[in-house]
């Protein structure tokens, strides 16, 4: 059991750490929306701009890729992970 | 030509498919040109795709409970992602969000970040989860988490309430598409899209679902980008608009300036025919307060994740693993719809507005614009006005009105694209509403035929009869959606927001709180569930009937009421009541392990 407690601790603790960037670019940089939109952002769209049009929508869909990576090592190390491939 | 295992072959399958379509689409082209009229093409895009649907349809029968609730969980990630952008993407993304961000700008845009980042609560809290739980519908998991059947049957309650009200606006959508494409009259043409999305769901349940979601979303996608890569290189803006038009974007604020936002008087204003509106915000610029914004967004993200139509999706997974990578898949597959939707805005936006362009119709005379051929079509179809508020005999930004889905249905045409186009459109906002409602009305059927039906009332019933109990559900939850559609009572019911708002309200928490907390009991959820669902409905009422609402929480909102109530009520009611069983905490441990066999052993 003590093994299991342990992947779950490190388990847990990817969950927060992927929920706090969601957070960030979901929630928390729209809260400076109007003094970020001052800023020229990539390919020359002001920044909130961009943000709300592919910025944080692209940095959602890397950012569970890299979860799902990171989950699959933790299990791997604990010897939890499914037999076979996907 | 194939040889071997269907699923290994899945690839050459779809390319084939693809290839035909696009062949189709040249076809119908050179049809164009040799005199095709508009309507033999767009009756051929419409009837073609349809045919396919029910081909595929019909090919995904069976007779296995397994294939019928989750396709066998064979679905390769790539495909499940494919498969659940188009669940996820309904006739509301494909036609009129292009359209909500062409009037409202960056408030509105808070939906393209919410519909997307309700997916990372997904991967992170649920999907793996109930996956290893190995459940067939969200409320198996509900029931068997906290057991007994209360909680079981409200969650089906939830799931109903949320679906059905999504699902009668994909219906009429459909209908809507039909009617135009067809020349039929309406209240038929709801009953066409009826039929033709129950001829992909009811032979072979999700595995029928599974296979045309991924020919929808071929068809949604290629209908979608070619009119904006197309247009964008027609008006000059660039040959691949997301990278391009920062120009284009910093042209409307400028002529913004220029125009001016001027308000029209009430009198004016209701000589504008009903549901078509001017440009009255700004492009690019932040116009809605911070938390107006993330409020909605978040009320989005966390409905996102308690929506049971999109999480099913995840259940056809092969492996807990799997079904991680899927939801990527699945963002990523959604985001190439969603980043393409400000681009045909604004390019949208810059043809009509722009005086430099020849499409450009602000500061031309009325007369001048009055006598264009789009814009007869489309005021004679009630999307399209000008009207000489000021009497200087030239149209102002503040005097040109457009229904929000002129923006998606209208553009290729101002634009001067080929009629082909604009029949391309109509297949590809048809597979997006036919896909979603396939995936809702399945879901409250498997829900109730599974959950109701098979765990509450006969739990004995051999697999045939409850495969015939959940095909005569399919049937009668498809009719009784349809003939609230054909009602047209849109207004109020069609309100595709609610239905994240209703879910959130519900099952957020005890989904939730079902994997995460295993002190969480049944007394918690179904207190969770109950009140929840009642405190989001009632202010829900309460706003609508004139309530001011606290917070800044609007009726689009009230979700963030609804869940915090429902987060309230089952950590209290868990607490005061006592612990889970040794069993049900041991099956909480045994989800949390992607390793081993499923929770649930389904039969």
């Amino acid at each position: 059991m003590a093994k299991n407690a342990q992947h779950w601790e490190k388990t847990r603790g990817l969950l927060f750490v992927t929920l706090a960037i969601w957070a960030v670019f979901s929630m928390g940089i729209f809260l400076f929306g109007a003094e970020m939109n001052e800023v020229t952002g990539p390919f020359g769209y002001p920044l909130t701009y961009w943000f709300t049009c592919q910025g944080s929508l692209a940095i959602f869909v890397i950012l569970i890729f890299w979860f799902a990576g990171r989950q699959e090592k933790i299990d791997e190390e604990f010897g939890f992970s499914e037999k076979g491939d996907d | 030509m194939i040889k071997g295992n269907f699923i290994d072959n899945l690839p050459k399958v779809y390319g084939i498919y693809t290839g035909g379509f696009i062949g189709f689409i040249i076809l119908m082209a050179i049809g164009e040109q040799m005199g095709m009229s508009a309507k033999a093409i767009g009756i051929c895009f419409v009837g073609f795709t349809i045919f396919i649907y029910a081909l595929i349809g019909w090919l995904s029968r069976t007779a296995q409970a397994s294939n019928y609730y989750v396709a066998g969980r064979t679905v390769p990630t790539v495909f499940n992602g494919m498969a659940t952008a188009a669940d996820w993407m309904s006739g509301a993304s494909f036609v009129a969000m292009a359209g909500g961000i062409y009037f409202k700008g960056y408030g509105y845009m808070a939906l393209l970040v919410g519909w997307t980042g309700g997916y990372v609560l997904v991967a992170t809290l649920l999907a793996p989860y109930l996956r290893k739980f190995g459940c067939y519908t969200v409320p198996d998991f509900v029931g068997t988490r906290y057991g007994g059947n209360t909680a079981r049957l409200m969650a089906v309650i939830v799931l109903t309430v949320a679906s059905f009200t999504y699902v009668t606006a994909q219906i009429n959508a459909t209908g809507t598409i039909a009617a135009v494409a067809l020349d039929i009259p309406f209240q038929y043409a709801v009953y066409v899209g009826l039929v033709s999305i129950l001829l992909c769901s009811m032979l072979g349940g999700m595995r029928g679902v599974t296979w045309t979601q991924v020919a929808q979303y071929i068809v949604l996608i290629i209908a979608y980008l070619l009119p904006v890569f197309w247009i964008s290189n027609n008006i000059g803006a660039g040959f691949f608009p997301h990278f391009m038009l920062a120009d284009e974007v910093a042209r409307i604020g400028e002529l913004e300036q220029q125009f001016g936002f001027v308000k029209n008087s009430a009198a004016d204003l209701a000589t504008v025919p009903k549901g078509l509106a001017g440009i009255t915000k700004a492009h690019s610029e932040v116009n809605a307060t911070p938390w107006a914004f993330i409020s909605l967004a978040l009320a989005m993200m966390m409905g996102t994740a308690s929506l049971p139509h999109v999480m099913m999706r995840f259940f056809t997974t092969p492996s807990v693993k799997a079904a991680r990578k899927s939801v990527g898949w699945s963002v990523f597959f959604i985001f190439l719809l969603y980043s393409s939707a400000p681009m045909l805005a604004t390019l949208s936006k810059l043809a009509l507005i722009d005086p430099n362009l020849p499409t450009g119709i602000i500061g031309k005379s009325i007369a001048e614009v009055q006598a264009i051929d789009w814009y007869q079509n489309w005021n004679q179809a009630n999307l399209m006005f000008v009207s000489d508020f000021n009497g200087n005999g030239t149209v102002e930004l503040n005097e040109f009105f457009m229904g929000g889905k002129a923006v998606v249905l209208a553009t290729p045409e101002i634009a001067g694209l080929p009629y082909v186009i604009s029949g391309l459109v109509a297949a590809g906002g048809l597979a997006a509403a036919m896909s979603t409602a396939d995936g809702l009305i399945l879901a409250i059927a498997n829900a109730i035929s599974h959950d109701v039906y098979y765990k509450m009332v006969d739990p004995k019933a051999e697999t045939a009869k409850r495969l015939v109990v959940a095909r005569v559900l399919l049937v009668i939850i498809g009719f009784a959606g349809a003939t609230i559609a054909a009602m047209e009572i849109q207004g109020i019911l069609g309100s595709v927001i609610w239905a994240f708002d209703f879910a959130m309200s519900g099952l957020f928490w005890p989904l939730v709180l079902g994997v995460w907390w295993k002190r969480a009991n049944k007394e918690g959820a179904i207190a969770g569930m109950v009140l929840g669902l009642v405190s989001g409905f009632a202010y829900l009422v309460w706003v609508r009937s004139g309530g001011s609402g606290f917070l800044g929480i609007t009726q689009l909102t009230f979700g963030i009421f609804g869940s915090t109530v429902s987060l309230v009520a089952m950590v209290v009611v868990s607490l005061m009541t006592s612990e889970p069983s040794a069993a049900t905490q041991k099956m909480v441990d045994d989800s949390r392990v992607p390793a081993g066999t499923q929770v649930i052993s389904q039969k």
